[in-house]
Formats: C-alpha cells, structure tokens, sequence
C-alpha cells in the first residue's frame, strides 16, 4: 500500500521529465516523436475526439481516481514540485506537516467548470485557452523558461564567439510578445503561490479539467477512506494531504478533490488509510454535506453563469471587428478553417516553440479575445513558412492543425500574396531587385520583363501558398511592396509548372 | 610613439620574420610585379568534382602557394536554400570536402566554413550535404545567424556600398576560397563569385534597396579579397533562379572555373552558361560595373587562359 506513492512518483517523473525537456528544447536535439506524450492530454485528447486515449484517460479515473492530474498533467506535477521545493523555506517544527482541511470552493470551481463548457459550446475557446493546465505548462514554458535558457544560451556563444569557438552557436528570439508573456506570467505567479502555500488549490478550485475530474472520481471504484477502527485521529494524513481534502476529526476524504497522489498512506503510522475497492462503502466515505452543498451552489451559480457568457460573448463578437486588425491573421498550414482553428486551438505554444523559423507567434487580438495565445503567423527579415516543414502540423496536439504530410502541405494556401507596384524599388528607384522572387519557392513571385532590361515582380496567385518569403525579404520601406493576406478558408493551391528540361550537349566553354 | 615602443614592436617584427619567413616570401609571390607562369584563369570540364578541382589546383602551382603552414583558412560556399545537392541551389559538397582535405594537407591548422543563408541556417547546412562534407574532411561549420558574428568593414572605393558587416570569420583569417555554383537568379540575373559575397555580409537587405548591381559591384572592391574564386559549374540551375522548383531547372555540366578575378571568373562562367541558358552579358549588370571599379577584366583574351578537358 505504501509503494503506492513511489508508483506514483515514478509515474510522474516519466511523464514530467521528457515533457518539460521537450517544450523547453531550442536545439531539436530531443527526439521528435516525443511530442506523443502532449496528445494524451485530457483536453488535446478531447479536442482531437481520440477515443481511445479519452477512453484510457476515462477508465483509469474511473478506477483509479484522479491519477491524470498528479502523473500526466505537467501542470499538476509542476505543482507538487513547486510545493515541495516551499519546505526548504518552511520552518522546522512545520517541516513536513502543513496543510489542514478546508472546505471545497464549490461555487467557484463548478462556475468556472460551467462557464468554460458554455462558453466553448457557444464558440468561444477563450476559458478553454487560458485554463486548459497542459496549455498553461507550455506557455510557462515558451514564455518564460526557454527564453531564459536561450538567453543564457547566447550570452554563452557571444563569450565563446568572442574566443573564435563557434562550438555554442545563437538562437533568435522571435516569439516574445508582451500580452502573452504578461497572461502567461500572472497564471506563473498564480499558481506558483498557490501551490507553494495550498498545494493544489490551483487543481481544485479553478482548473476545469480538474473540477470535471472530481465529479468522476467521486464515483471512481478505488479509493482512499478511513478506517475509523483503527484510526487515532493522530492528523498525519490530513497535514500531508497538499489538496486539503482529508478531514481528520471527521473522518472523511473529499474524493473530488483527492489527486491520488497517496501521500496519506505512506504517512498513516496506524496503516488506518486505506486505498481499496470503495463502492460498497460509499455511504460510510462520502459526506452527506458537501455533495447536498455542491448540488445546491452549481443550481445557485447557473444565473450568475449564464449573465457573465453573455457579457462575454459580446465581448468576443466585438473584438472580432476590433479596427486593430489591419489584415486577415495567417493560420498555420493544416488549420483548415478559421473556425475550426479557433475552436480546437488551446494555444499550448507548442508549435511555437518547435517552428524552427519562429515564424509563429502567439496572437494578441488577431483572432479576437478568444484567440488570445493562438498561434499566427508573423514575418519578418528572413523569418517566413519554410517551404520543406511542416513541422507544425505534426506536432498539434489537439487537431487545431490537422496533421498534413510534406508533399501536401507544399500545396496549402495559407494566404495569398500581394503585389503593390507603386512601392516596389523597382519601379520607384528604377534599379533591379527581385529579392521576393528569390525566395519564392514556388515562383508564384515571378520577375517580368519592365523596361531597359530591368525586370518587376508579378504573382501567379493559383500557385502563392502564402509562405511569406517574398514579403519577409521585401527591401521597401516602410511598407513592404508585397504582403500576404491570410486565408480564412486553407485551400490547396495549383501545383507550380515545371521548368523545360534541357537536353542538349555542352561540350564546350564557350570562352 | 616612444622610442622605447618602437623598438619593442621592431623587435616584435623581426622576431615574426624569423618564425613566418615563407610568409614575406609568400607575399612577393603573389605580388603583381612578379613574373609568373601560372595561368590567371583554369577551366576544367568533364571530370567528377574533386578530380576537376586537383587537376585545376595543379595548374595553379599546387595548394601550397596560397595555403601556409598553421594557417586559418576559411572557405565561402553557397549554402544560401534548404536544398538537397541535385538542385544546385547550392555549392557542390564535393568540392568543398575535397577543398577542405587540400587545405588540410597543406597544413592549415583551422578550415572553417559558413554561409550567411537565406532559409534556416542548420537545415541549409545539414541538407546541401556541405556540412556532413566538410565535418569528414576535417574543416568546421560556423554559424552566420547572428549581427554579432559581423563586424564593420569600410569599401573606399564603393559607390553606393560604402560600409557593410562583414563576417568575422573572413575577418580573422589568413586566407579564403570564394566557392559559388553557377546558377539562374531572379534578381541579380545570375548569382555567379561576387554575387556569393553577399553571404558574408549581414545586412543583404541594403543590397537589394540601394541598386542590388551597384551594391555587389561595390561589395568586389572589398580589401580582403579570396585567393581564389572557385566557380561550381558540376551542375549548375538554369531557371528559377537562385532556389530552382525542381530538376528540370538543373543542367549538368560538369565543369569547374577557378580564377583570382572576381570579373574574369565570372564573366567567363557567364560565357558557358549562355551555352545553356542565353544571357546578354550586359543585363548582368554588377559585371560591368565591377570593371569599372577596376575589380578586374571582361577581356578575357588579356588573360592567360588554361582550358582543360578531361575525358
């Protein structure tokens, strides 16, 4: 029974490690396929309608409890890790033992709960990509430990450069916005200090994954209950149950918000928790109170639920025309739809994180308010869609992207661009360019014939798949004299001609 | 300066000439006022990459002349596109793994070797071959990703490029190799030996808003030339220039044109590409341009010219 913990422990450490080095590696160095381990996520898994993982996910918390939130939530884990580092400051007569029972914030957390449901059955992700807990890991991640790390990373390679040792080489930092790194360091904050004062307090009053998994593991068949023949009320359990559910005097164990992390057993010295086959006992373990309460307070906060949507969705239908956009917001390649790519998106950064043109960037109000941390694609010198990637696509954890093979994505249309003559160098200066054609991988930017000999850009826009190449290389200035103007609807654009072979022989210099 | 200074630092050069005497020797050699027999131009054509580049190299008196003992060598492809060898978007990796094993030989205590790019930098370098290349032969990729790996550098004699970062790298070295493919280019008609020099700069985008011509004719002036232009033409892109959409784009000529003249190399390489792909001379502007700016000759019936067929 008290190996439980150490299973646990494990667990945790299996799913926790190669995540957290995953999200947080800038070199790809890590093996790609690791990106496995973000799809079993509730929320991805959900979103993807996976039914074999949900089913997995909805088995082993039927049985088991809430065993997705203390091994495969990197959230949760992160969590318990932050509350155990809080011992180190702790002082030493309250070393081990700190939490006490406190009552559920019912109210609260079935609010939230109910208020991401509607809101995302309404058409608005907004609470789903700002409480989904994988996708606040990886914004914790993207935002704020991987441009550490690649600082640290180039401040290091100046020093060495400086030496004429290339062996540490630098990485652009392109993905910083300020309103993502600004959300992303308040729910930083948030749940660090929750943690490192309440344990999961975060878990289980206002995260809705973990919320809608209470209400599963209150019926869950394995639970932990105490056995009040044996039990001394010594306090043990409840002072090192970090969800605060254990009610020592009372003798109970609030199961929707027990974690399963089994830290109550280990310390039981009277072997009076006891973690078995629970439903036949069901009476005896879960209180009268609480679940009357909960009843009650989820009927109480439907009126006060159903006002705030609809302020809320008023919001989000106003931001959508907000005057701030200047042009239609570039998708990645695979998100099909604008709607579709807002629904499904949770804004996990991933993608971001592995673009390895950092041209994805998360989106401030490009997408509304509900789109907030989406991803969208943002050019600049020499930052574009590579033409041979489609890395972001494989990656997606939650089909925001649908998964598109190489040849494939070479044909989607992410946008379309656009030719402005009268700010081309060409035409105001006179002088030869052609760095958009350069770049262009399918030659939908082509150069033609202008005068004496200098030749002008033209698109071929069946063939533009709005890679943005052109317009990232693009010398006129202030405005760039070709753009490319996002595609609400991804289509599969015509496949570039091919070139006239030449067949003849050259056996001679010509010189 | 104190007299005390200077006769530390005369000291300093006399003790220099002592340990590096084949370095002031090394220096007349090359000196224009030198007679030599060596020819200003070697085109080969019909051989694998590194038979064409020992043949040629021969013809020039040997490695040896242009590199020393325990010197830093740096050698400039064209790693410019995320391209595989067969598209000739970029420099041949043969013939930069065979450059580099010369070098070597020759006693080079480093041989290093980047691209300034124009896609991701570590995919260009994995997939034109150049970097599993060069890492076998024994040479060093550097990265050019980074302003801070350029320095400031002055073209007196520029029209419109009158300063520019350049990479330090070329900087520091003792000598370097300008190694490009031929190839079709959008903008510039052809991207040929000083339309390479733009992968040593940083900010290519001056280049392109400020008369891309005048800017790489300006950029062939620079102070530290290479030792020598080694233009690719094994396969060389005739259309869809500089990345090519496809094979069909890429013509294989099997040939190699080396030269210390940026205008001689190319000009002459123009010549073989028309054979392919007609050019005037004249659209390729920076040429002409660049013999303006006394860079070197059109003429290449001035020259000694060596033409070398291998069957």
């Amino acid at each position: 029974m008290k190996s439980l913990k150490k299973i646990r422990i494990a667990l945790a450490i299996i799913f926790f490690i190669p995540i957290f080095l995953y999200l947080i590696d800038f070199t790809g160095k890590l093996p790609f396929h690791l990106h496995g381990l973000l799809h079993i996520q509730w929320i991805p898994a959900l979103l993807t309608l996976n039914l074999i993982i949900i089913g997995v996910l909805f088995l082993l918390s039927l049985f088991f409890g809430r065993i997705y939130c203390s091994t495969i939530c990197p959230l949760g884990v992160f969590q318990d890790v932050t509350a155990r580092k809080s011992r180190f400051f702790a002082k030493k007569n309250k070393k081990k033992f700190r939490y006490e029972y406190v009552k559920p914030q019912n109210i609260l957390r079935y609010s939230i709960l109910a208020l991401t449901v509607l809101l995302f059955i309404f058409g608005s992700s907004f609470l789903l990509v700002q409480l989904d807990p994988y996708s606040i890991f990886g914004r914790m991640i993207s935002q704020i430990f991987r441009p550490l790390l690649i600082w640290g990373n180039n401040g290091l390679a100046t020093i060495l450069s400086g030496m004429g040792n290339y062996s540490v080489y630098k990485v652009e930092q392109n993905t910083f916005v300020p309103l993502a790194f600004g959300i992303t360091l308040f729910f930083f904050l948030l749940i660090g200090l929750m943690a490192w004062f309440r344990g999961r307090l975060f878990c289980n009053t206002v995260c809705p994954v973990g919320t809608s998994l209470g209400l599963l593991s209150k019926i869950s068949l394995f639970r932990i209950s105490i056995k009040e023949s044996s039990c001394n009320q010594c306090g043990a359990c409840e002072k090192s149950c970090k969800s605060q559910c254990i009610d020592s005097h009372a003798m109970t164990v609030d199961q929707s918000r027990c974690v399963s992390c089994y830290n109550c057993l280990t310390v039981c010295k009277k072997s009076s928790m006891k973690y078995e086959f629970g439903y036949k006992k069901q009476n005896s373990t879960v209180q009268e109170t609480p679940s009357n309460n909960g009843r009650r307070t989820f009927l109480l906060t439907s009126g006060a639920v159903v006002a705030t949507l609809a302020v809320a969705k008023a919001n989000t239908v106003t931001a959508k025309n907000d005057a701030t956009l200047t042009r239609t917001p570039i998708m990645p390649p695979g998100a099909g739809t604008a709607d579709h790519f807002n629904t499904k998106c949770t804004g996990c950064q991933l993608c971001v994180d592995k673009c390895p043109m950092q041209v994805l960037r998360p989106a401030v109000l490009q997408y509304g308010i509900s789109g907030i941390m989406q991803p969208h694609l943002d050019f600049s010198t020499h930052v574009f869609c590579s033409y041979d990637c489609n890395i972001c696509s494989t990656v997606c954890p939650t089909s925001a992207l649908k998964s598109l093979p190489l040849n494939e994505k070479k044909l989607v249309q992410i946008g379309v661009a656009k030719f402005r003559k009268d700010k081309c160098i060409v035409s105001v200066d006179e002088t030869d360019c052609g760095a958009c054609s350069e770049h262009c991988p399918t030659q939908a930017v082509h150069m033609i014939d202008y005068k004496d000999g200098l030749t002008i850009p033209e698109v071929t826009e069946s063939i533009c798949i709005g890679c943005g190449a052109c317009e990232s290389i693009c010398p006129a200035k202030p405005y760039a004299a070709i753009y490319v103007e996002g595609a609400k609807t991804q289509i599969l654009a015509n496949k570039p001609p091919e070139a006239q072979k030449f067949n003849k022989k050259v056996d001679d210099f010509g010189f | 300066m104190k007299r005390r200074d200077f006769f530390k630092s005369a000291a300093v050069v006399g003790l220099a000439s002592i340990f590096k005497p084949e370095a002031l020797v090394a220096k007349s050699a090359n000196g224009k006022l030198a007679v030599h027999s060596s020819p200003d131009l070697v085109a080969v054509m019909g051989g694998e990459p590194e038979v064409m580049l020992v043949r040629a190299m021969k013809e020039l008196g040997g490695i040896g002349k242009y590199v020393k003992k325990g010197a830093k060598v740096v050698i400039k492809p064209n790693i410019g596109w995320d391209k595989s060898q067969e598209m000739a978007a970029n420099t041949n990796p043969e013939i930069i793994g065979a450059l580099v094993k010369m070098c070597k030989s020759a006693g080079a205590s480093e041989i290093l070797v980047f691209d300034h790019t124009c896609q991701d930098w570590k995919k260009c370098y994995a997939n034109s071959g150049i970097e599993a290349a060069v890492n076998a032969a024994g040479g060093k990729m550097v990265p050019g990703n980074d302003e801070s790996y350029y320095q400031k550098v002055s073209f007196p004699t520029g029209v419109n490029l009158t300063e520019a970062k350049i990479h330090k790298a070329i900087l520091d070295c003792d000598v370097w190799f300008n190694v490009p493919v031929l190839k079709h280019h959008g903008g510039a008609k052809n991207s040929i030996a000083m339309k390479n020099l733009m992968g040593i700069v940083w900010d290519r985008k001056f280049f392109h808003s400020n008369n891309l011509h005048q800017c790489i004719a300006d950029a062939a002036t620079m102070a530290k030339k290479p030792a020598l232009n080694i233009v690719d033409a094994y396969r060389i892109m005739k259309t869809n220039g500089p990345q090519g959409k496809s094979e069909a784009d890429v013509v294989t000529l099997k040939s190699l044109i080396i030269s210390p003249d940026f205008v001689a190399v190319d000009t002459a390489s123009m010549k073989l590409f028309s054979q392919v792909q007609p050019t005037e001379m004249k659209d390729v502007r920076y040429i002409a341009m660049a013999e303006k700016l006394n860079v070197g000759t059109q003429n290449l019936d001035s020259l000694n010219v060596k033409r070398i067929k291998i069957n």
